[in-house]
């Protein structure tokens, strides 16, 4: 079959002369996939398995002053019943899972509440039965007694001296000094150079602007699910769907006070994560429980229990200043204050490291506070941080160039981020893309053809927005075994959420010289591979790929022994290219000398660990048709365009699968997505009909321009994808509304009361 | 434990007699009783269509029927879509990279093929509007579409 599905561009880098790279085979999981074999967490099935439920909080905030479980643990079919208190003491105690420094009774307490609740769906028992309805029976069985406290969910209100206060052992960290009081502000993050406030003076027009943002969920389809199996001889293993098999081994392994060896992840099929499934919140519940019934356990999240009990991303409130001169801007400050929900340490750091990040500007400064709030603790989504602050940036950056008269891309263009530039936070730009995907937006067919006239009253407006995000690298591992007929096995250890096996299986093919289809990958268990760092960051594809590249390296190293074996020579003057080991005139094909390796001393193994520093780099630009209509506040995008930076596209479908569903989560965050609390601090929405995630009905096709800049810190140019597309969305939107309706609009969503209320006010 | 109810229906094809309880749904039942996990649970209310399966060739949200409703029905799920080959359904959203996670697809796919089963040449909109049951967060649904206009076409031409 010979069909268009990828209509949109890919504009390569001129010296490319990649064979497999850029090319869009079939996924190496595909089938399992539309056939419905592939295995998921809550398709784990084990003889003797255990239905676990979860008891939760109905109150934000309130302390625990007692729970009985005597007559859940006589209930018909319960065979355990677990609560903090059967977990090991943990104080405050500090581990790095790779990613920073968590406190892991903090940890715990999220998993299973200490003396305090501090949000509703806090979790605070678990039941394991033989079915899912004989635990959930017994949950009403347990006795909790609370003494219900003020709550607060907004993080201006839980900045206050006078907000109830969630915990007495967070102090404000002001640049490394701590408050004398405990305080919901666990850090105040201060980044600045250059000289603001004269620079400020010197400016010819300035503008600042006040933002928020509701708190959103990551949204991924599948709820969480876990199984363990405590064995007798104290091995635990645990079932489970996660972003990062090692992080949810150490973590399960530290909050039960076992040998890390003594845990064994087997990552399941993961449906769908974006940073909301990197924390634990059922291993160690199921582990415990499993421990304490003697049979393997499983618990399945429902969706309200998502809601409630996961997730969500921080809700912010934003202050943003920029200033120009001329055509440029000169000075810029920004305010930012995150909510990390209910445990401190949110998405507060990289929200300030990306505020300016598009921009060169000599004169920067950000503030911004990490603010706990009775929310459940907020996880990372999609460039965590970052999306939030470019609505911000993004507006004033909008404001400004209609205010001067300037193009947006233009002016964008004057001030765009470029190799050299000096980010706020201190680091100093390699080679990017940015103005690359300015260009390709500023002569893309979107931008050219008129936005045209409403036949229906209606209301009409185009918006363009940037975004950044880093990108990182982290520690990855591949191995690879050769078989005789020049195929190879693959082992990685990044679970697979976006088609990554092939991304990173093309990337091995490409170094060996063969098909996509000659490498067959599997993402192994903990035991399985050495150690890999979350699928998350964007950077599977960069990492993952580099360590696969890197063991093919060895491979072929070890290959060129054996070459010079069969050839009688040194091993130094076998020249591998293309896929063909060559000597003297003499040529084998890798498959041919893979038929040799028996002979020669048997079959090959290779392996890889890499630990790429630094950040990658990634930016975009997005396009956005939007028609309000005035009646009813609604808006409805009409013609969306992303277009990013990608390096090198391995794959460029699942690189535009990448921009096109950021750019549709992004559209959820703008319009329609939000945590509604009540006054008690219950969420009011918790069912995926009240909290609306764009349907197929909502949105158009998103057309996408892959621009290609090599990074020149990766073998192949790869640049992480995933995170970027969701950053300029909501700036985007919210720009082409302002235009529609002549209001600027400075908080989301943007949904239609919202709208309709500045229409009102303000008419048009 | 409530007493259980036997049920005799067909699933893809085959015949099957099963107990179940009488709260059981239809996505219980097939999950967890006849073992057919390629439905999925996303939100256990009707709203995001992991669970979609076809009864008597209507597209339902399995989680929103009882087991006992399928008694004399012919229920199809993402297993039974396949024939001697994959469906040109499940062809085109491999081909096209559909999916990504692959979650949803099992229920883009029963509902795709009840819209081209009634509807073999549907616009972008009619496609649009007969997945809107379905909610996929990671594609943006852009190839979902494109899969299925590629698969209409190809059946058309078949």
């Amino acid at each position: 079959m010979d069909r268009d599905f990828n209509p949109s561009q890919v504009v390569k880098d001129p010296s490319d002369s990649f064979k497999v790279l850029g090319t869009r085979p079939v996924r190496h999981d595909g089938v399992d996939k539309v056939t419905g074999r592939a295995v998921y967490g809550n398709d784990v099935k084990l003889p003797g398995l255990l239905h676990g439920k979860i008891l939760r909080s109905p109150h934000a905030h309130a302390r625990i002053k007692s729970i009985d479980t005597s007559k859940a643990e006589k209930a018909e079919g319960v065979l355990a019943v677990t609560t903090s208190a059967d977990f090991p003491e943990l104080a405050d105690k500090i581990a790095n899972l790779g990613e920073g420094p968590v406190n892991l009774a903090h940890l715990l307490a999220n998993c299973l509440a200490g003396d305090k609740v501090l949000y509703r769906g806090h979790a605070v028992a678990a039941v394991a039965a033989r079915s899912a309805f004989e635990a959930e029976a017994a949950l009403k069985l347990i006795d909790v007694e609370y003494e219900v406290l003020p709550s607060v969910t907004w993080v201006l209100d839980a900045m206050k001296e006078d907000a109830p206060l969630l915990h007495y052992d967070v102090f404000t960290d002001e640049m490394g000094k701590k408050s004398a009081k405990p305080s919901n502000v666990s850090t105040h993050l201060h980044f600045e150079h250059g000289d603001v406030d004269a620079a400020f003076e010197d400016c010819d027009l300035v503008i600042e602007r006040e933002f928020k943002t509701a708190s959103v969920h990551q949204g991924y389809i599948e709820p969480h699910v876990s199984t363990a199996h405590w064995n007798e001889d104290g091995h635990v293993t645990v079932w489970t769907s996660t972003q990062g098999s090692f992080t949810a081994r150490q973590q399960t392994a530290e909050l039960l006070q076992v040998p890390i060896s003594s845990v064994t992840v087997v990552p399941t099929e993961i449906g769908g994560g974006f940073g909301g499934k990197i924390s634990v919140y059922l291993e160690p519940v199921v582990a415990m429980l499993s421990k304490k019934s003697r049979r393997p356990v499983k618990i399945h999240m429902t969706r309200q229990e998502v809601f409630e009990g996961t997730g969500p991303t921080p809700g912010s409130f934003m202050r943003c200043k920029v200033g120009v001169k001329g055509d440029k801007i000169h000075a810029a400050d920004a305010w930012l204050a995150y909510d990390a929900g209910a445990f401190p340490g949110g998405m507060i750091g990289p929200g300030c490291m990306c505020v300016f990040s598009c921009y060169d500007i000599p004169h920067a400064r950000v503030d911004g506070y990490d603010v706990c709030a009775n929310k459940p603790k907020t996880q990372a989504y999609r460039a965590p941080g970052a999306t939030q602050a470019a609505f911000a940036m993004e507006s004033v950056v909008d404001e400004i160039a209609l205010k001067l008269d300037i193009d947006p891309i233009e002016f964008r263009l004057r001030n765009a981020a470029k190799e050299g530039t000096k980010r706020v936070d201190g680091p100093v730009y390699p080679r990017v893309g940015f103005i690359e995907t300015l260009d390709a937006a500023k002569g893309h067919d979107h931008y050219q053809t008129e936005l045209g006239e409403s036949t229906n009253g209606r209301l009409r407006g185009r918006g363009i927005a940037s975004g950044f995000w880093f990108n990182i690298g982290l520690k990855s591992s591949a191995t690879v075994h050769v078989n005789s007929d020049g195929t190879v096995q693959l082992l990685e250890g990044s679970t697979d959420i976006g088609g990554t096996r092939t991304s990173v299986a093309m990337q091995l093919a490409e170094t060996l010289g063969i098909e996509a289809t000659d490498v067959s990958p599997q993402v192994a268990d903990t035991d399985s591979v050495g150690y890999t760092d979350i699928t998350g960051g964007s950077r599977v594809t960069f990492a993952t790929g580099m360590a696969a590249h890197e063991a093919g390296n060895d491979l072929i190293r070890q290959m060129k022994d054996r070459a010079a074996m069969v050839w009688d020579c040194d091993a130094t003057a076998v020249e591998f290219e293309d896929g063909t080991f060559r000597h003297n005139g003499s040529s084998m094909s890798f498959a041919e000398l893979c038929g040799k390796l028996q002979e020669t001393g048997g079959l090959l193994t290779a392996r890889a660990t890499v630990d790429p520093q630094g950040s990658t780099n990634g930016f975009g630009t997005h396009l956005v048709d939007v028609e309000v209509d005035p009646e009813t506040g609604k808006v409805q995008v009409l013609r969306y365009t992303a277009i990013q930076d990608a390096g090198k596209a391995v794959h460029p479908s699942y690189v535009e699968g990448q921009m096109q569903g950021g750019s549709v989560q992004g559209i959820g965050w703008a319009l329609s997505e939000e945590y509604l609390f009540q006054e008690d601090g219950t969420m009011a929405n918790p069912t995926m009909l009240d909290y609306r995630m764009p349907t197929a009905l909502d949105v158009p096709m998103i057309d996408t321009v892959i621009v290609e800049v090599p990074n020149p810190s990766h073998p192949y140019g790869v640049r992480g994808v995933g995170e970027t597309p969701i950053v300029p969305p909501p700036a985007a939107i919210a720009n082409a509304v302002s235009h529609a309706i002549g209001v600027r609009l400075t908080e989301l969503p943007m949904s239609p009361p919202r709208v309709f209320e500045q229409i009102s006010k303000n008419g048009s | 434990m409530a007493k259980k109810i036997h049920v005799t229906t067909t699933i893809n094809g085959e015949s099957v007699e099963l107990l179940c309880e009488a709260r059981q749904s239809l996505l219980e039942v097939l999950r967890d009783v006849v073992g057919l996990t390629g439905s999925k649970e996303g939100c256990n209310n009707g709203n995001c269509g992991a669970c979609s399966v076809l009864l008597d060739g209507v597209p339902v949200d399995s989680c929103l029927v009882l087991g006992v409703e399928a008694e004399g029905a012919e229920i199809t799920t993402v297993e039974g879509i396949a024939g001697d080959h994959l469906h040109p359904l499940q062809d085109c959203f491999l081909e096209g990279a559909a999916l990504q996670c692959g979650i949803c697809t099992p229920g883009f796919l029963v509902s795709a093929k009840a819209l081209l089963d009634h509807n073999p040449n549907p616009s972008e909109e009619e496609i649009r509007f007969e997945l809107s049951g379905n909610m996929c967060r990671c594609t943006g649904y852009d190839k979902i579409v494109r899969s299925v206009q590629a698969a209409a076409e190809a059946l058309r031409s078949e």
